[in-house]
C-alpha cells in the first residue's frame, strides 16, 4: 500500500469539512424553526384562554379577545375558497387536460409567475377595482384579494396531480365512448381528487397567514361582522396592529393570537404530510 | 345522421368529434385560461391608472429624487428602492450559502428517513407567515441583535461605514436577516428539486474518477448551476416583495444611509405602512406607483428565475415545485 500523499489528505480533510458544514446549515434552519415554535407556545399560551378566544377587543387594560378576528378569518377563508378554489382547479384542469400548444404555455407561465408576485401589489389591485369603486373597505374584497392568492396555488398543484393520472385511465374511458368532458369529471379528476384536496388545504393555509392583501382590503374591525359590504376582522390584521402597538397587554394578545393562527397553519401542514406520505 | 345546423361550424373548431358537452367544457376552460391572462393585465392597468398622477407630475424624477414629504407634496422613490435592494442583498447574500449547504445535506448526504422529515421541517419555515415573523423579529430579533451582534460588528468592522452609526436593533440588517430566514426554505427547495434532477451518473462518473464526496457534489452544483441561479433569482424576488416582517422590523424611515445599523424603508413596506394614511389623490398615486414598480420588477424576475428552473428540471421529466 502506498501511503497517502498529503495533497490527497488534504482533499479528504476538505470534503469532511465542507460535508460537516452542510450538515450544520441543516441544523441550523431547523434549530430556528424550533426556537421561533416554541416561543410562540411559550408566550402564547399565558393569554390563552376561553374567553380570549370568543370576546372581541376592548380597550387597554380590560382585556378582550380575538372572537370577532377568529371569525373574520374564517369568514375570509370561506369567500375566498369559494372564488379560488373553483377557479385554480378549472386552470389546473384546462392546463393538464384540455389546453395545447403556445397558448397553454403562455397560461401556464403566467400562473407561474403570479404565484410570485407579492401580496401587497394583490391588496393594492384589489383596492383599485373593488374598494375605490364600492367606497369603502369590505369582507367581500378581503375575500377576492385572498383568492388571487389561491388561484395559482391550487391550479398548479391540480395540474400536477392531475399529469399522475395513468393515461390508461382516460383511454379506457374514451373507448367506452364517453366525451372529453365526463371523461376529466367523472373519470381523471375522481382519481386525482385527493391529491387535489391536499394541495387545496395547502392554498388555504397559505392564505390564512396573509397580511399585506388584508390591510386596504378587509381592513379590520374590533368588533363582530357579519356582512359582507363591510370591514372585517382578520387574526393576521390584529396580530399586526397589537404587534406594533405600545401596549404590553396587546403584545401579550398578539402572541396568543400567533398561537392560533400558527397551530391552524401547522395543524394543515402536518395533516397534509400525513396524508401525502405515501406519495412523497 | 346529425342534422347539420348552422351551429356546427363553430363545434368543429372546439371539438373535433362534434360533440357538443366537450364544446362547452372546452370553451369555458378556455374561458378560464384566457381569465387568468386578463387577471395580470387588468393588473397591469389598474395599477398604471391610478398612478397616472403621480407619473404626470413626477415622471421618471420618480425613480431619481430622495425627497419623500407627503406633506409638502414631494414623492420620490429613491429611499425605498435603496432600502429594498439592500436588505435583499443582505438576505440573499445569507441565504444562499445555506440553503446551498442544506440542499445538498438533504440530496447528496442524509439517508432517505433522515432526508424526508427534516426536509419537512426546513419546508415547514416556509409555512409561517410573514407577519409572525415580524412578530418575533420585533421581540427577539431585534434586541438579540442590538445586544450580542451589532457591537461587536461594530466594534470589529467600525471602520467601513456599512457599520457605523447608533445600534438600535431595528433597520436594514435586521430587515435582511429576517429575510435571510424567510427566503432559506423557498431557495433550498428549489435546489433540493434541481439537484434530484442532475442524473446519477454524473455522481458516478465523479467517483469512479477518485473525486472525494465534496469533489462530486462540486460536480453536482456545476451540473445544476442554471437551476441554481433560477432557485436564487426566486429567492430575490420574494426577498423584493416582502411585506410584513420587513415592515415590523426595517424603521420605516425613507432615508438613505451607508450604515446596515440605519433603519431604512421599502417599497413594499411604504405601502403596507402608509397606503391607509395617504390624504391626497397624488399621495395615493403614489404609492400606487411604488406597487407599479413592484409588480413590474418582481413580474420580471421571476419570469427569468422560471425560464432557468423549468430548463433544467423538464429535462428530467419534472414539474418545479410551486414555490
Amino acid at each position: 500500500m502506498n501511503a497517502v500523499r498529503p495533497v490527497d489528505r488534504m482533499r479528504r480533510v476538505r470534503s469532511a469539512i465542507m460535508t460537516t458544514l452542510t450538515g450544520l446549515c441543516t441544523l441550523l434552519a431547523v434549530g430556528i424553526l424550533l426556537i421561533i415554535l416554541s416561543y410562540i407556545a411559550y408566550r402564547g399560551i399565558g393569554s390563552l384562554n376561553f374567553r380570549f378566544l370568543v370576546d372581541s377587543p376592548r380597550p387597554v387594560g380590560e382585556g378582550g379577545g380575538i372572537g370577532n378576528a377568529i371569525l373574520g378569518s374564517v369568514v375570509l377563508l370561506a369567500l375566498s375558497s369559494a372564488f379560488g378554489l373553483p377557479l385554480g382547479i378549472s386552470v389546473g384542469i384546462y392546463l393538464s387536460e384540455v389546453g395545447k400548444g403556445r397558448f397553454t404555455s403562455a397560461v401556464r407561465f403566467i400562473v407561474d409567475t403570479l404565484t410570485g408576485i407579492p401580496s401587497i401589489v394583490t391588496g393594492v389591485f384589489v383596492y383599485a377595482i373593488l374598494v375605490l369603486p364600492m367606497k369603502h373597505f369590505s369582507a367581500f374584497a378581503g375575500g377576492v384579494a385572498l383568492a388571487l392568492i389561491m388561484i395559482p396555488i391550487v391550479a398548479r398543484t391540480t395540474e400536477e396531480m392531475l399529469k399522475l393520472v395513468p393515461h390508461s385511465l382516460r383511454e379506457g374511458a374514451l373507448a367506452l365512448g364517453a366525451p372529453q368532458w365526463r371523461v376529466t369529471l367523472g373519470v381523471v379528476l375522481p382519481a386525482a381528487a385527493s391529491g387535489i384536496a391536499t394541495g387545496a388545504m395547502l392554498a388555504i393555509a397559505r392564505v390564512s397567514g396573509e397580511t399585506a392583501p388584508l390591510l386596504f382590503t378587509a381592513f379590520g374591525s374590533r368588533f363582530f361582522n357579519y356582512y359582507l359590504d363591510q370591514p372585517i376582522a382578520s387574526l393576521t390584521v390584529q396580530i399586526y396592529n397589537y404587534a406594533i402597538s405600545p401596549y404590553d397587554e396587546w403584545h401579550a394578545q398578539a402572541w396568543a393570537a400567533t398561537l392560533v393562527l400558527m397551530t391552524l397553519i401547522l395543524g394543515i401542514n402536518i395533516i397534509v404530510r400525513f396524508l401525502t406520505r405515501k406519495r412523497f | 345522421m346529425v342534422v347539420p345546423s348552422k351551429h356546427s361550424d363553430w363545434r368543429r373548431v372546439l371539438s373535433p368529434t362534434g360533440n357538443t358537452g366537450d364544446a362547452i367544457f372546452r370553451g369555458l376552460m378556455f374561458l378560464v385560461g384566457l381569465l387568468m391572462v386578463s387577471v395580470v393585465i387588468a393588473m397591469v392597468i389598474a395599477l398604471a391608472s391610478d398612478s397616472m398622477l403621480s407619473i404626470r407630475a413626477f415622471g421618471f424624477g420618480f425613480l431619481k429624487s430622495s425627497h419623500w414629504n407627503p406633506i409638502m407634496g414631494q414623492f420620490g422613490a429613491l429611499p425605498f428602492i435603496y432600502g429594498t435592494i439592500v436588505s435583499s442583498l443582505i438576505a440573499l447574500l445569507i441565504s444562499v450559502p445555506f440553503s446551498l449547504g442544506i440542499a445538498v445535506f438533504l440530496v447528496e448526504q442524509a439517508p432517505h428517513y433522515i432526508a424526508r422529515p427534516i426536509g419537512f421541517l426546513v419546508e415547514l419555515l416556509a409555512a409561517i407567515p410573514s407577519v409572525v415573523y415580524g412578530l418575533w423579529g420585533i421581540f427577539i430579533l431585534a434586541p438579540f441583535l442590538r445586544v450580542h451582534v451589532e457591537p461587536p460588528l461594530a466594534r470589529v468592522f467600525g471602520w467601513l461605514p456599512l457599520f457605523q452609526g447608533p445600534i438600535t436593533g431595528i433597520g436594514l440588517l435586521t430587515g435582511g436577516i429576517i429575510l435571510a430566514i424567510m427566503i432559506t426554505p423557498i431557495i433550498s427547495a428549489v435546489v433540493r428539486d434541481v439537484l434530484t434532477a442532475v442524473p446519477g451518473s454524473q455522481r458516478e462518473a465523479a467517483l469512479a474518477l477518485g473525486a472525494t464526496k465534496w469533489e462530486m457534489i462540486r460536480v453536482v452544483l456545476v451540473n445544476g448551476a442554471p437551476g441554481i441561479a433560477g432557485a436564487v433569482i426566486l429567492g430575490l424576488g420574494r426577498a423584493l416583495g416582502e411585506t410584513m416582517a420587513v415592515t415590523m422590523v426595517i424603521g420605516n424611515r425613507p432615508e438613505i444611509s451607508l450604515s446596515l445599523f440605519a433603519p431604512s424603508y421599502t417599497i413594499a413596506s411604504a405601502i403596507a405602512n402608509e397606503f391607509t394614511e395617504a390624504t391626497t389623490d397624488l399621495y395615493l398615486s403614489a404609492l400606487v406607483e411604488l406597487g407599479l414598480i413592484l409588480f413590474l420588477v418582481t413580474f420580471i424576475v421571476n419570469a427569468i428565475a422560471r425560464i432557468l428552473v423549468w430548463n433544467v428540471i423538464r429535462k428530467t421529466g419534472g414539474v418545479a415545485r410551486a414555490a
